[in-house]
């Protein structure tokens, strides 16, 4: 470390001014949400250590925020974070000698396996020279998101820390209680400190499993957004926003990957569609009722342009499939001049790539629509022993909905009814019960 | 980093035993974990049949008790212990091992570090 630059505004008085700290101390995180990402994958890759890098980058951005609007944001505010809040790390293993002694042996043994390995850090673009921190994020999201934690773990801890949330974000995100959230990740960091889940870019051998498990969190932490499991709300739109920001932050990272640009796509074809999606009263519309008008046409152009991406070179991964039918969904002008029987044939390549009962009952929907609700209506009937329908609100609406056209309004409504007892969010339930005239 | 791997078998016959892994397969694994440089120590069990359970009260009465017998389909048949740098190696040493196929499982636990 010696040798560096010495940023402006070295020397700096000890922290703690005693305003409201809390409160103080979450505004600020959020004005760096996107340095902070930056920073503490970059210290956690130097000092192997997740729960040091945090307090540090922490620190550093509280100096920041201290200095910056006395003295001048420096030139190259990037370094400035970085050489701080590498500072205020020696420092404090200077002063905790056990605490070294321990990141040392885990410092040598992580140089050691760079060394069998160097083929790790090809990933890692790393431009300094520009006031840019080198972006080294990419080992953070495998670390966050390993295989060996938690599923709910692994989307709190991407959140923590390669969205930059705050704890009490990541517990709103969650509908749990701060503390809950705070041992979650207390948890999951001992895990990966205690178990050594390492902090490195798989290689081009392992990437193929491992990649599938990073999506998945960031499509997890959308999915959530974009239709709350649970809670008063329909949507919670920050959390789909946050999914995007990592998406596009993966996307830069791993720039090869179809599936990243799949990902990203439909997400963004999905996301398009946001301020149509509920009514005035917070209540779901339908895609067939939503105002075209409404969609995001610059975010449905991008989506777009990516779907080409994720489609060309090679076979397509489930994320690209759906995203093409999302781009589908996205072009027409109404329900009626959608291409049907191009989304029919996307859900019958997405089946083969991934076999679900969910995406069965989708291609049946789009069936459906293609042949009339009576051949829909008897490929979902097909699936009525599959336990994992059982309590899906969308299925028994699909049933419903294809009922009603039908004319057969008895059988209709005990569909509607199953639906009720399974959906979770009040809109959900209100719709339904229109639906059933209640 | 030492990681202990607990290699539970999944069917087992009427002696304890694991009939699906063959002893060509265990040796050509005990024999990659050695030429790897990476054993620290690793047994195999005898059959469940030979397992004796022992329990001492809080007024220092020992019960002694044949068994357990397999009351769940896993079962531990053995162990090993490797020193490897992370844990993905030894989830890659794990997912090597014999005993982690045909319903057998292994589980990966870090050895305890007291500072030694």
């Amino acid at each position: 470390m010696a040798g560096e630059d010495v940023p402006a505004g070295e020397g700096l008085p000890a922290a703690g001014e005693g305003v409201a700290a809390g409160e103080a101390a979450e505004a600020v995180e959020a004005v760096f949400r996107e340095e902070r990402g930056l920073l503490l994958a970059s210290l956690t890759r130097r000092f192997g250590d997740l729960d040091l890098a945090e307090e540090v980058t922490s620190e550093a951005i509280e100096a920041a925020l201290r200095h910056w609007p006395a003295e001048g944001v420096p030139a190259r505010p990037g370094a400035w974070l970085l050489t701080t809040a590498r500072r205020k790390a020696v420092d404090r293993l200077r002063r905790d000698q056990a605490y070294a002694a321990r990141l040392a042996v885990l410092q040598a043994d992580a140089e050691r396996a760079e060394a069998v390995a160097p083929a790790a850090d090809a990933g890692s673009a790393s431009d300094p020279g520009l006031g840019e921190l080198p972006d080294e994020r990419l080992q953070l999201f495998f670390t966050c998101t390993h295989p060996a934690l938690a599923a709910e773990d692994r989307t709190a801890l991407t959140l923590r820390c390669l969205a930059g949330l705050t704890t009490p974000e990541v517990a709103r995100a969650f509908l749990v209680p701060t503390a809950t959230m705070a041992q979650r990740i207390v948890r999951a960091k001992k895990k990966i400190r205690e178990a050594r889940i390492p902090f490195r870019v798989p290689g081009p051998d392992e990437l193929p499993d491992r990649l599938p498990g990073v999506l998945q969190v960031v499509y997890s932490v959308f999915t959530e957004g974009y239709a709350a499991s649970s809670g008063p709300r329909l949507q919670r739109l920050d959390m789909a926003g946050e999914a995007v920001r990592l998406a596009r932050i993966l996307r830069r990272l791993l720039p090869a990957e179809r599936e990243t640009a799949g990902l990203l796509a439909l997400l963004l074809l999905v996301h398009a569609r946001r301020d149509a999606r509920t009514g005035p009263e917070g209540e779901p519309v339908l895609l067939e009722e939503q105002d075209r008008g409404r969609w995001d046409r610059a975010m449905i152009e991008e989506g777009r342009d990516l779907v080409v991406r994720a489609l060309t070179g090679g076979p397509a991964g489930p994320y690209g499939v759906q995203a093409a039918i999302a781009a589908l969904h996205d072009e027409a002008a109404d329900v009626e001049s959608t291409d049907w029987a191009q989304i029919v044939a996307l859900y019958d390549v997405l089946l083969a790539l991934t076999p679900s009962p969910v995406v069965a009952v989708n291609r049946a929907v789009a069936v459906a629509m293609r042949d009339g609700p009576g051949a829909g209506l008897a490929l979902l009937d097909a699936l009525a022993g599959e336990p994992r329908l059982r309590a899906y609100a969308p299925y028994a609406v699909a049933r419903g909905d294809l009922l009603t056209r039908l004319g057969r309004e008895g059988e209709a409504a005990v569909a509607y009814r199953e639906a009720l007892e399974a959906a979770g969010t009040e809109p959900e339930r209100a719709a339904l019960r229109r639906k059933l005239g209640e | 980093m030492k990681y202990m791997l607990l290699i539970h078998s999944g069917a087992v016959d009427e002696q304890g035993g694991a009939p699906q892994c063959t002893v060509e397969d265990w040796m050509a694994y005990d024999k990659a974990v050695r030429d790897a440089g990476i054993h620290v120590s690793g047994e195999s069990l005898a059959d469940l049949v030979t397992a004796t359970t022992v329990r001492v009260s809080p007024t220092g009465e020992r019960t002694v008790t044949d068994g357990p017998f397999a009351e769940t389909r896993e079962l531990l048949g053995g162990f090993l212990v490797i020193d490897v740098p992370d844990l993905d190696a030894a989830l890659d040493w794990a997912a090597r091992c014999p005993g982690s196929r045909d319903g057998g499982a292994v589980v990966v636990r870090p050895v305890a570090d007291f500072g030694a």
